[in-house]
């Protein structure tokens, strides 16, 4: 059910009022809209510095109710492409370390949710252009992670909402239900039909039995919430990569996905399937191939792009899991902190000395918001780096598999190369023997194979020049991604220092007053 | 070995020019420590003015095992006694990084081995620091400080030929601590009729415990912050690898940030480090002193124990008329225990208390300083890695 939107007039003042719309949904669109508008310097109410923002929940509601919308919003469209370093104070107040854990009933953190969206889109999109001449204006989001079903057929249906002014799409604003298997569907019929001209599909997101029994079983504990929240980001940060994509972008499945309502059931996902067994076979069958595939590199940027990849993956992989190491001990930390903090409060209450009693429970207080503090940070460690780093060691996958393709293309030129050649030989042989049948026929499949030759040529020469575009375009990318995540794991950790600064500024003077 | 000495950190005691005590240097041997001893002191008793000599963890121990068994001193709350130096884990650790050496980077290996020596530094000035105290603290008391076997300990510059408990004499002594916590159930169970010591006794119990339920989660927490602290540290590392091994404009973001983190974790490691000092150090020593003012709230209940008793004793002797001077005498001599134990009991409590708040207060402001100090200098190289990377974009 595809929540059917009146999609407000893009640069039209006086037009529709988001707050008016009744439904549910509606509301919670509108303040997406207004939220991922950017809000630069003008319509911005003094209220919003850029920095300082920590839990961003109840204040970008606040934002959203008091600002013109129709104003930011007309902006919107203007300035998508302008303006870059006036955005970038802007990135600081997207997703704060704060993730409020999710609670087992409201089961989404949709002020989350919807910053992680922004914080890709808003700065991402700003210098794309499309080669068509349109520029990039497209803002995915997923939500509302919604249980559907009950017992071991259950699964999870999430919103995705699509926001564009671009021509190819048929609707500004749509809304439809999709879930998991129906990304992974979505990604296979891509990946089938793409990766092995060397188009670096980005892959999507990892299946999880562990974390999806939890769900269906009605586990409803804060790390059932928290696998469906990562989920979630996860969908839709695949959405947003996939539509970068200029060709991906064009392609029919692709709008099929984001603008029909109904979407035939993609079965083939399931790892148990055949198909899923079939894929299991193709990918040990191509493993040994790599292995025997000894490729005569002629063109140096192959071979220099190749061991590129290789050292990034390596390091990739390194890095992220030493930042996963690092989440999991900030946790640790804040756990251990809330202990240390209740145990504080204990030795400040049997403390008879009633200034030092004071001061100790004053402690307690300031280790107890610490831990808060260590928690949030932890999140911000995984939502903005630890995921990053994921992304792009999938990424890179993918990378390495279409430099893959590449080889087998030109396996298979050289294999139906040296076909032509036996077949000249064996033909030549025919001439003297007196078999004008077959000879005939050899003459007929040597024909048939100088085609193919042909061919298997071009093939090659297309997917070498179509990897380079993509690596350029996925270099460009990836520089961007880093620097922007960087910028913004700093901007955390700036905040986390500074609430600290505050939280002992206030505990020391309570300590000084000890007499 | 040679080092900046430390003060004394969790007692602020009045340093008296007549008594001065210092640890003036330490060396650490394979598997002992030898403290130099250092006093200035214008008492007549000693033979110079200045003097020092080589102590070993032993005699301290002696020294404090003396005062214990003293039944002079059984009205006073006895410094407790300095932890033994564990430099066990240090040494593991350093033993296992020599071990792994061909598996890291040369310079992940000089890393890594800079921070354990700092650890292991780190671990023997505190240790030196718990010595120190101990001793600062007879110093400083009245009575202790005139002890025979104390002006033995500062001057004599021979070895004290102290031997270090065998196993018979530990198990003696495990006998002992249970049958003292068996009548210390006993004893504590009798209600007191002065209203001062019947608090202190409700109060010390339900002090000592709590204070040692903080302690160890203090450490606990600051574990965590050493870990995460290494974390960052080969994230750092990584981020190096990354930024030289990158051909884009990215690599510049890897190294500063790479840069960046190598600074940050240092700071951090201070914080956990300062946090040791400030916190769970303050928590372990009171958690020591404070079983020590359990233990003379123990000896005085026992003296009343047996003071009753005496003069149940008298009582009985009087109406048999047998024995009676031998009844009176040994009633007056428990008496007077009693008395003077819960004379001088009463003063060294409030001293507790005093010394106390007085060092929870020093290093609360000092552990809240830091911790300002550290989160400023943090956030510093953070907003100003933010502002080179932002204008690079």
């Amino acid at each position: 059910m595809a929540a059917e939107m009146e999609p407000p007039p893009l640069g039209d003042a006086g037009q529709t009022d988001f707050r008016e719309i009744e439904d549910g949904e509606g509301f919670f669109v509108s303040t997406v809209t207004i939220l991922e508008s950017p809000e630069p310097s003008s319509p911005d109410p003094p209220s919003m510095p850029a920095e300082g923002i920590s839990t961003n929940g109840p204040k970008q509601e606040d934002i959203s109710l008091d600002d013109d919308p129709e104003d930011l919003f007309a902006e919107a469209t203007e300035e998508v492409s302008l303006d870059s370093p006036e955005r970038e104070p802007i990135l600081s107040d997207g997703p704060s370390p704060a993730i409020t854990p999710v609670t087992p009933t409201a089961m989404l953190t949709p002020r989350m949710g919807l910053g992680t969206a922004e914080m890709f889109e808003r700065s991402l999109d700003e210098l794309e252009e499309d080669e068509s001449g349109d520029t990039f204006d497209m803002h995915i989001a997923v939500s509302d992670p919604e249980k559907v079903g009950d017992g071991m057929n259950a699964y999870m249906g999430y919103k995705v909402t699509t926001k564009t002014s671009m021509t190819i799409f048929s609707k500004n604003e749509t809304t439809v239900r999709r879930r998991f298997s129906d990304f992974l569907g979505l990604h296979s019929k891509l990946a089938s039909r793409y990766l092995h001209i060397g188009y670096i599909v980005p892959p999507a997101p990892e299946k999880s039995i562990v974390g999806m029994t939890k769900v269906k079983v009605g586990k409803e504990d804060l790390s059932s919430a928290e696998f469906v929240e990562k989920r979630r980001s996860a969908l839709e940060r695949y959405l947003m990569r996939t539509v970068k994509h200029p060709i991906l972008l064009k392609d029919p499945d692709v709008m099929m996905f984001l603008e029909s309502s109904e979407l035939p059931r993609a079965v083939s996902t399931q790892a148990l399937s055949g198909a899923g067994i079939l894929r299991m076979v193709n990918k040990a069958a191509d493993a040994v191939n790599k292995m025997t595939i000894k490729m005569n590199e002629s063109d140096a940027w192959f071979e220099e792009k190749h061991q590129q990849f290789e050292n990034l993956d390596l390091q990739l992989r390194k890095l992220h899991a030493s930042v996963e190491c690092l989440v999991c001990h900030r946790k640790e930390l804040s756990v251990n902190t809330a202990s240390f903090a209740k145990s504080a409060a204990m030795l400040g209450n049997s403390e008879d000395h009633t200034a030092l009693s004071r001061a100790l429970s004053q402690l307690a207080e300031v280790e107890e918001k610490i831990d808060q503090l260590h928690q949030d940070q932890a999140y911000a460690d995984f939502y903005l780096f630890s995921e990053l780093l994921g992304d792009y060691v999938r990424l890179i996958t993918a990378v390495k598999g279409v430099f893959d393709h590449r080889m087998k293309t030109w396996s298979k030129w050289q294999d139906t190369q040296l076909l032509l050649q036996k077949k000249r030989e064996a033909e030549s042989k025919l001439q003297f023997a007196n078999k004008p049948d077959k000879l005939q026929q050899a003459q007929d499949e040597i024909k048939e194979l100088e085609g193919k030759v042909q061919q298997g040529e071009k093939d090659f020469e297309l997917i070498s020049k179509t990897i380079r575009k993509e690596v350029s375009r996925f270099e460009k990318e990836r520089v961007k991604d880093f620097k922007v995540v960087i910028i913004k794991y700093l901007e955390s950790l700036v905040q986390t220092q500074q609430q600290l600064i505050k939280y002992w500024e206030a505990f020391l003077p309570e300590a000084k007053a000890i007499a | 070995m040679l080092f900046d000495r430390p003060r004394a950190v969790n007692v602020d005691l009045q340093t008296d020019a007549t008594l001065q005590v210092d640890i003036s240097d330490a060396l650490s041997e394979r598997d002992k420590v030898k403290f130099t001893v250092h006093t200035k002191s214008t008492l007549p008793n000693f033979k110079q003015n200045e003097f020092s000599v080589v102590r070993q963890h032993e005699e301290f121990i002696w020294l404090h095992d003396s005062f214990v068994e003293n039944e002079e001193y059984a009205g006073y709350i006895i410094p407790p006694a300095p932890p033994r130096p564990d430099f066990d884990a240090s040494r593991e650790k350093l033993q296992k990084l020599g071990e792994g050496e061909g598996s890291m980077t040369k310079e992940e290996f000089t890393k890594m081995k800079q921070e354990l020596e700092a650890e292991y530094l780190a671990i023997f000035k505190k240790t030196v620091a718990m010595h120190e105290v101990f001793l600062c603290r007879v110093a400083a008391h009245p009575v202790l400080r005139k002890d025979m076997n104390f002006h033995v300990f500062l001057e004599y510059n021979q070895d004290l030929s102290v031997r270090g408990k065998n196993k018979r004499e530990k198990m003696e002594d495990f006998f002992k601590n249970v049958v003292k916590s068996a009548d210390g159930v006993l004893v504590a169970g009798v209600k007191d009729v002065d209203d001062f010591f019947e608090h202190e006794k409700t109060f010390l119990l339900e002090y000592h415990n709590r204070v040692k339920d903080a302690s160890s989660k203090s450490d606990r927490m600051i574990r965590s912050h050493k870990s995460a602290a290494d974390d960052i540290n080969r994230i750092a590392s990584t981020l190096y690898t990354l930024g030289t091994q990158d051909s884009t404009d990215v690599c510049k973001f890897f190294l500063k940030v790479s840069e960046l983190f190598e600074k940050t974790r240092k700071i951090e490691a201070r914080v956990a480090a300062d946090e040791d000092l400030k916190l769970a150090d303050l928590l372990k020593y009171y958690l020591r002193e404070s079983q020590a003012a359990k233990d003379l709230l123990y000896r005085r209940g026992r003296a009343l124990v047996d003071y009753e008793n005496a003069n149940k004793a008298l009582d009985k002797a009087r109406a048999k008329n047998k024995d009676v001077l031998q009844a009176e005498t040994s009633q007056q001599v428990c008496c007077q225990k009693f008395e003077k134990i819960s004379e001088s009991a009463k003063q060294e409590l409030i001293d507790f208390k005093t010394r106390r708040v007085a060092a929870f207060r020093k290093n609360l402001v000092e552990l809240a300083e830091l911790e300002l100090k550290h989160a400023k200098g943090n956030l510093q190289l953070l907003q100003s890695c933010v502002g080179v990377l932002k204008g690079d974009t």
